[in-house]
């Protein structure tokens, strides 16, 4: 799978689209922390923050005896400019000519 | 980013880029590649504990009324081109400069097929100011995008040529 697979993969799940939000919210936190916000065993917690790492989404660093883990945005930034803002421009240039050929009539 | 309490005190980026450690590292410490992405600033990095590291306004924000120095610090730890660990305070802000040092550490670790990774860790204190900057929260008031902009950036530039963003650093 290439990057931007893996991405779209972990984001598609309602479960690790909740993980980013609260990771957002505050970020660095341990699997405890995380578990206790879900319904579901911690086992599963697990599996779900291992596809998002997979993914590039979240990064877990060592501190102490705690796995923290941090929210990272980079891939969705990245998502963003090769999926968005080119289509956003196209649109956008598009919406300028037209308001350029109304003009022009007018 | 819309509240203060949404920003932790210690922020971490990894992006994977298609380029070898020692390209990555020049990147980071040379002006000749600073220049090209993020804010835009040249640096000067002393390469050794206790050295001295400054980073520039670029020209466009000097044009804009900016002082010289952007952001200054010391270097604590260097192990070309695996590891930089720095302190890092925004000097251009009163109120940032008065929040004091930060501390940055680059990790730029070879993988397979000519991928690096690059993950950067950015221990903030208590420091909001420079989290909300630094986390993209001020780009919509012209004040770059932060580490996942700079990042991206270096991104960019080192595997096309290219600036992500060239009115940027203007």
């Amino acid at each position: 799978m290439t990057d931007d697979d893996l991405v779209f993969k972990a984001l598609a799940d309602p479960t690790r689209r909740f993980l980013l939000d609260l990771l957002f919210q505050r970020d660095g936190r341990t699997l405890t922390e995380l578990e206790s916000e879900l319904d579901m065993t911690r086992f599963g917690v697990m599996k779900h923050l291992r596809v998002l790492e997979d993914a590039g989404l979240v990064v877990a660093r060592r501190s102490g005896r705690e796995k923290l883990h941090f929210l990272n945005p980079i891939p969705i930034q990245l998502i963003h400019h090769r999926w968005i803002d080119k289509y956003r421009e196209r649109h956008a240039s598009a919406l300028l000519d037209l308001k350029t050929q109304l003009e022009d009539m007018a | 980013m819309t509240t203060a309490t949404a920003i932790g005190t210690t922020q971490v980026y990894r992006v994977y880029i298609k380029a070898p450690p020692q390209a990555i590292w020049d990147a980071i410490t040379k002006s000749e590649w600073t220049e090209r992405y993020g804010y835009g600033g040249k640096v000067d990095y002393d390469l050794r504990p206790g050295g001295a590291y400054t980073g520039y306004t670029s020209d466009g924000m000097r044009a804009a009324g900016a002082p010289e120095i952007g952001v200054d610090g010391e270097v604590l730890e260097v192990d070309p081109p695996r590891k930089l660990v720095q302190t890092f305070r925004m000097a251009m802000d009163d109120a940032m400069r008065a929040q004091g040092f930060t501390r940055l550490t680059y990790e730029i670790e070879e993988r397979k097929n000519g991928v690096t990774r690059v993950t950067l860790t950015h221990e903030l204190g208590d420091t909001p100011a420079l989290a909300l900057l630094m986390s993209g929260g001020m780009e919509d008031q012209g004040a770059g995008g932060g580490w996942s902009w700079v990042l991206s950036g270096l991104k960019t530039l080192l595997e096309t040529g290219q600036s992500l963003d060239p009115a940027g650093h203007q």
